[in-house]
């Protein structure tokens, strides 16, 4: 056994925590309070490349191996926890079409996508359906050469600036998954404001309303929507997520660093506090938890090996978790402080909050990783 | 062949614990498997056998049974 990353790894870590430094953090603040992604982000993103990190290179991606890629989330996640969502989101959608998608849908949507000329969005949630996605309520009706779609999505992340839509809706009730241009008649989007933590992920809510898509749209088949398609992009979705949680568990730990170092009461700096060197030990070992769940999950998804989607969910669970208590701990070290937009700790325990819902809740995650230990133990 | 239906058969002895899968046994219908097998088993195929399952091989009647999944991996590695 050997856990330790590459050379490669490394210099790709340090470039990739240069990059957050330099280019996401200055604007975290400023997208947050705004409720919208910083452009300057989001053009950095595209022009390092980093947009097209989990597309192969054949397709102009960057090709990365999925540590490196768990790498690149954990650090932008340490940033801006809409930055890395957008990166999730693009994600989910670029690898449905790069696994199930046809050999004209890779061609024609992956190089654009790996290059950031197109962004990518997830429409699987609705109003009435969030845990339960196997009863989506959109629905496509196939007629001549087209699939009709209608239906109501919410809670689409980068729903308001993507340019194609994966879109889940029922065939013939069967849960099936197609591709919707935001550009189709029939289709329009609403921003929605007003989010607790990742403010910038620019959420919207999706209207299909007798959308007319080419049967060319479909991505993989007719009934395979949940069960491949959906479920591989949450795989995805949950392995980034997690990554993201552990940078954002460093960041509320360097802050409390900092902050501990240079904050004095009763005469002496609050370091030397053994209550704060209490609460400096749980973050710290917290994060490195979660950083090995991840880095185990990524090696299993590296080798190809099936045991990674569970543990992927045990990632997750841990990873969300810890990071809620990480960000708690990390406001009551910077007491009142930690209570204001002057320090990005606020902005962290709000961000915290989202990951223990989005992509599976801890709720979901406990059924799904019981009823897995119950059947395999 | 037997050496296929082997592989196959511990796999999914994970998943099925004390019962004993007979060969033309529906996998889904017994209640064992939860919503992420189905995932799992074809990225279980594509490691063990090197093969790719492809969209047009996603019917269900090539993983409903033990022996109807030796008979799609037999296929398909006639297709390599």
């Amino acid at each position: 056994m050997k856990i330790e990353l590459t050379e490669d790894q490394l210099k790709m870590q340090a470039e990739f925590r240069e990059f957050v430094d330099n280019d996401i953090i200055p604007f975290a603040a400023e997208s947050d309070r705004e409720e919208r992604m910083h452009p300057k982000v989001l053009e950095k993103i595209i022009e390092k490349g980093y947009i097209g990190s989990m597309l192969p290179v054949e397709y102009g991606g960057m090709g990365m191996d999925m540590v490196t890629l768990g790498i690149l989330n954990e650090e932008v996640g340490r940033g801006c926890s809409s930055a890395r969502s957008l990166l999730t989101v693009h994600g989910m959608v670029a690898l449905a079409i790069l696994r199930w998608g046809t050999k004209e849908q890779k061609q024609y949507w992956l190089p654009k996508m790996a290059k950031g000329e197109i962004i990518g969005a997830f429409g699987l949630t609705e109003p009435n359906v969030g845990s339960d996605a196997k009863s989506v309520e959109a629905s496509a009706v196939e007629e001549d050469d087209f699939y009709i779609i209608n239906g109501h999505k919410k809670w689409t992340t980068m729903g308001q600036i993507a340019d194609v839509f994966l879109i889940f809706a029922r065939c013939n009730d069967k849960p099936t998954a197609f591709l919707v241009e935001k550009d189709r008649a029939g289709f329009s989007t609403t921003p929605m404001k007003g989010l607790m933590g990742a403010r910038a992920s620019m959420i919207a809510e999706l209207h299909l309303d007798t959308c007319r898509i080419p049967k060319e749209n479909l991505v993989g088949k007719v009934g395979a929507g949940l069960s491949h398609v959906a479920l591989a992009c949450l795989d995805y979705g949950r392995y980034t997520v997690a990554w993201g949680c552990v940078g954002l568990g460093q960041a509320c730990l360097e802050a409390s660093i900092k902050y501990s170092r240079k904050r004095k009461q009763f005469g002496t700096p609050l370091r030397e506090n053994q209550l704060i060197q209490q609460l400096i030990t749980k973050m710290l070992v917290n994060v490195k938890a979660a950083r090995l769940l991840c880095y185990n999950a990524g090696y299993l998804k590296e080798i190809g090996d099936p045991d990674t989607i569970m543990e992927t969910w045990v990632a997750k669970y841990f990873a969300s978790k810890m990071v809620n208590e990480v960000a708690s701990e990390a406001v009551q070290i910077h007491g009142g402080n930690g209570c204001h937009s002057d320090y990005p700790v606020e902005r962290y325990y709000r961000d915290a909050r989202i990951n223990e819902i989005i992509e599976g809740t801890t709720q979901m995650h406990e059924v799904l990783i019981a009823m897995n230990a119950f059947r395999t133990i | 062949m037997e050496n296929v239906e082997m592989k196959i058969r511990k796999f999914l002895s994970r998943f099925f614990r004390k019962h004993e899968l007979q060969g033309n046994e529906d996998i889904f219908s017994l209640g064992f498997v939860n919503s992420l097998f189905a995932m799992q088993l074809v990225m279980f195929l594509e490691k063990e056998f090197g093969i790719t399952v492809d969209t047009k091989d996603l019917d269900l009647e090539n993983f409903r049974t033990l022996n109807a999944i030796v008979s799609f991996i037999d296929k398909k590695k006639v297709e390599v």
